[in-house]
């Protein structure tokens, strides 16, 4: 291994700092275990006399404080926003801050980017890492002067002796603090947030100078010398291997290095991993992919050869007629008697929903950079799961995981596909062949015919409402591929005769997640169906679900995937957004309001979509007001503002126009030609959010904004025209009225 | 292979490569150039927009061929000091999420500006339409525009 990290600290220090926690640290990870702090010594690159109080931060004779950042940033923010949290209890000048990747180390804890875990995870760790650091520049202060700690406090990059008024600025303080031993967890005060100067503010992202003058920040940026280009063609049918390929021909082709077919699967049995394929390796990207334009390759049949959309729609219908508690399909939940709750109902409401499998189209083609050299590997990677990309290329390569160093470059967009990471085992074993730096690029066409799909699904419903007008039974059965709903799915425990159905088919389709799992589309059904429900019991939405919530507090979960929910927190979110959005204000026929709300990623989001529908059946989304409980702190107001602008609009592209076709057990689909991403003149010009803070943990904001966007559209366009329409995409309805 | 003379942001290179190279991947593997951005190779993403004379074009259907007679202006060259009036707004209103798209998305505002200084947001959807980003930033990015076009017209103002 020749290559440097790409961090100041030299490779020696930072195993000295990697023992400082260990894997499964969050909370103790700037205990240092021998107690205490040291100048980082002259290893190479390492600059003498820093101050080094734990693994996420130095500061610099001249009082330039580095922060790490060790959560990849997939543009949810988080290289800003959690060094942020580290500076406030620092006391840092955020102006002299300057934000710092990790590499992938044990020191840095998880560091994977999903789920919307980064802040819940880590903001009370990186409050801790500033604070420790800032206990020891104030007790080095006091010494100083020989002043009680208490007396002094820390701000803006410098420690102030309150009553006197003196200051001395970190960097003086460095020699002094590096000297004292780390303090322990209990002697480590936090700030009262109320004291917080740059917590909550709008802080702009740390690498926005770079993005705006084209610096190469992200994986398919990265270069090292001698590298050469790959690219790596799979069957359009998942999982069928290579039988031939014209080899010969294409290694004649100009600037190809090499062809050859990888017959591997790794792991075995998986589609998510390496698969078999044809590599072609080339001097330049174009040279590769021109020689590809020549590859003709033979493939076996594959496993399911004749998966297409129509009969997993067909198998759909038949399930939903079979009798739950029969061959393939399982009861979920049951509570009370939803029978005879349909037979005592007012009204009884039946309907289907259905959604399609959706592509990630990162903007980024998947790609990746590795040099193989022996039995050691250097990978950068554009990876939300730094750790999964090491593990799955030691595994392709046969090597330990620690002989595998992970650099985490900038993503051009994640929203979860690169948690997985095949084109980290597709370039780990095109090097280890050549062994050389082989950096593998994907086209569209790969992207989207290799994706792993957000799964589509169909929903089969059936609801009641009692004389009263209020939700009186709620069955569902929902048919997926591989992961359903939950018996938590809401609204169970606010109804009390509930059921849920869920039947899985079989099916040859790679899956993975995509932006708000489950809840992209079960918000959806959801909310769609309880909107029917509201109208079939003439009741106004907002007050049928305010009233579905009841007057309770924290309602436990229940079952094998149990969650709790507060039904205080959403009844808040959904008064507010009722208020704020002006619901219930006269509208002429063709615009209308509609209401999505739905708790995921531990966040309460409720929505409100107004929309505009011509008569010809134009949708135009006029206005979209969200109110937001992600507890009690919003970390950097610009960015979390950023998260719910994006999640809506996110929301609105992939329900307007996105569904892939699969026929023949491949997706039809090839670019952006037939798979259309919403564009600047469809995107919603009026965006309003308010943030309502709660007494409860700060969560994460990458995916819970989403959801609710889908059922506030679906459900204003039932307002405008009186239409209902029940399947995802929105372009598959004909929404024109007379 | 084929020798061609470069004009990329007011310096001439020389690259040997074949005439029907996208001038993408010329700028990207052979001049170290890597602001300009692939996202699908067929113009529908704009993310690899440059200007050629001035023009926003996409650098992924432009053989090298064709770009070797005028001037190249990429994401590099946009400013000389990251400081043109777009660049100034993206980064004040903070509009990036994975930035990806940015550069495309620049490289389009900023020929949208240099012929109508104040875009109407009717202009801003004809001349942005092109450009995809994934992340949905159009929000911002359409504020980002506004914000330029106010920042410019001040500074002419400055001048004047």
């Amino acid at each position: 291994m020749s290559a440097a990290l790409p961090s100041p600290i030299g490779r020696r220090s930072f195993l000295r700092l990697a023992a400082i926690g260990g894997g499964g640290l969050v909370l103790g990870c700037y205990v240092r275990p021998s107690g205490m702090a040291q100048v980082a010594k002259p290893d190479s690159g390492t600059v003498d006399g820093v101050f080094i109080p734990n693994a996420f931060i130095r500061i610099a004779p001249d009082g330039k404080v580095t922060v790490y950042s060790a959560r990849p940033e997939v543009g949810q923010g988080i290289k800003t926003s959690l060094p942020m949290v580290v500076a406030e209890e620092l006391g840092a000048d955020w102006k002299s801050v300057s934000v710092v990747t990790a590499p992938l180390d044990a020191a840095f804890g998880p560091q994977f980017a999903g789920g919307s875990m980064s802040t819940p995870m880590s903001y009370e760790a990186m409050r801790k890492v500033g604070a420790a650091a800032r206990t020891m520049l104030v007790q080095a202060a006091a010494q100083a002067w020989g002043v009680p700690a208490g007396e002094c406090a820390a701000e803006n990059g410098a420690v102030r002796h309150l009553p006197s008024g003196r200051t001395l600025g970190f960097g003086e303080l460095v020699a002094r603090a590096s000297a004292l031993p780390v303090p322990d967890d209990a002697a480590v005060k936090l700030k009262d947030p109320k004291d917080f100067t740059l917590l909550g503010t709008r802080v702009g992202g740390v690498d926005n100078e770079k993005v705006v003058t084209g610096q190469p920040l992200f994986g398919i940026d990265q270069r090292r010398p001698g590298m050469l280009h790959a690219v790596y063609e799979k069957s359009p049918v998942w999982g069928a291997r290579p039988l031939g390929a014209n080899l010969d021909h294409v290694k004649s082709l100009p600037g190809v290095r090499d062809a050859f077919i990888v017959d591997r699967t790794v792991p075995a049995g998986q589609i998510t991993g390496l698969v078999p394929g044809v590599a072609i390796v080339a001097d330049s990207t174009w040279a590769a992919f021109s020689a590809r334009g020549e590859l003709k390759v033979t493939w076996e049949d594959g496993p399911m050869p004749d998966s297409s959309w129509d009969d997993f729609a067909r198998q759909a219908g038949e399930l939903a007629k079979a009798a739950p508690g029969s061959a393939g399909v399982a009861v979920a939940r049951r509570d009370g008697d939803t029978g005879a709750a349909f037979a005592g109902a007012a009204r009884v409401v039946e309907a289907s929903y259905s959604y399609p499998f959706l592509s990630h189209t990162n903007l980024e083609p998947q790609n990746c950079l590795v040099h193989v050299q022996g039995d050691h590997a250097e990978v950068w990677a554009p990876t939300q799961n730094p750790d999964g990309a090491r593990k799955l290329a030691a595994q392709v390569l046969g090597i330990p995981p620690e002989n595998v160093q992970v650099n985490i470059t900038r993503i051009g967009g994640g929203f979860g596909r690169r948690l997985d990471s095949d084109p980290v085992a597709e370039a780990a074993a095109i090097s280890q062949r050549l062994g050389v730096p082989i950096k593998l690029t994907w086209n569209r066409t790969d992207d989207l015919q290799h994706d792993h799909y957000r799964p589509g699904g169909f929903h089969f419903m059936k609801g009641a409402v009692d004389a009263k007008g209020a939700l009186s039974a709620w069955r569902g059965h929902h048919v997926s591929f591989g992961s359903t709903m939950g018996g938590d799915a809401f609204p169970a425990r606010f109804v009390p005769n509930y059921e849920l159905f869920t039947s899985n088919l079989e099916n040859g389709v790679p899956q993975g997640p995509w932006r708000a799992p489950g809840s992209n589309t079960y918000a959806w059904v959801t909310c769609c169906f309880l909107d029917e429900l509201a109208h079939a019991a003439g009741r106004d939405p907002v007050e049928f679900n305010l009233a579905l919530l009841g007057d309770r507090e924290l309602v436990p979960g229940t079952g094998p995937r149990s969650q709790p929910y507060d039904a205080a927190r959403m009844r808040n979110v959904l008064r507010r957004v009722a208020e704020k959005s002006g619901w219930g204000k006269a509208l002429p026929r063709g615009r209308g309001m509609g209401l999505g709300y739905y708790f995921s990623h531990q966040g309460y989001i409720a929505e409100v979509a107004e929309v505009t529908v011509t008569q010809a059946g134009a949708l135009k989304v006029d206005r979209v007001v969200a109110v937001v409980d992600v507890g009690s702190q919003i970390v950097n107001l610009s960015g979390a503002e950023n998260q719910v602008q994006g999640s809506i609009t996110d929301g609105l592209n992939a329900a307007w126009r996105q569904e892939l076709d699969i026929q023949k057990g491949r997706v039809v689909q090839t670019n952006f030609h037939e798979y259309p991403m919403l564009r600047m003149p469809d995107a919603p010009r009026v965006i309003e959010i308010h943030f309502e803070k709660t007494p409860h943990p700060p969560t994460g904001l990458g995916e819970p904004a989403l959801p609710p966007l889908a059922p506030a559209v679906y459900n204003a366009i039932f307002a405008a025209t009186g239409k209902r329409v029940r399947q995802l995409p929105i372009s598959r309805s004909d929404l024109s009225w007379s | 292979m084929s020798k061609f003379i470069l004009h990329v942001n007011g310096r001439s290179h020389e690259v040997d490569v074949a005439p029907e190279t996208p001038l993408l991947w010329v700028l990207r593997d052979h001049l170290d150039m890597v602001g300009t951005k692939f996202g699908c190779g067929i113009g529908q993403c704009a993310a690899c927009t440059v200007h050629l004379d001035g023009v926003p074009s996409r650098a992924c259907l432009t053989p090298v061929s064709a770009a070797a007679s005028v001037k190249v202006t990429t994401i590099e060259g946009l400013s000389p000091d990251g400081q043109h009036p777009l660049q100034r707004a993206w980064c004040e209103l903070d509009v990036a999420q994975c930035g990806y798209c940015q550069a495309g998305q620049l490289m389009s505002a900023a020929a949208l500006l240099a012929r109508n200084p104040s875009p109407t947001d009717g202009d801003i959807d004809e001349a942005m339409a092109g450009n995809i980003c994934r992340c949905a930033t159009y929000y911002r990015i359409r504020a980002g525009i506004h914000r330029a076009a106010e920042l410019s017209a001040a500074a002419r103002e400055a001048r004047a």
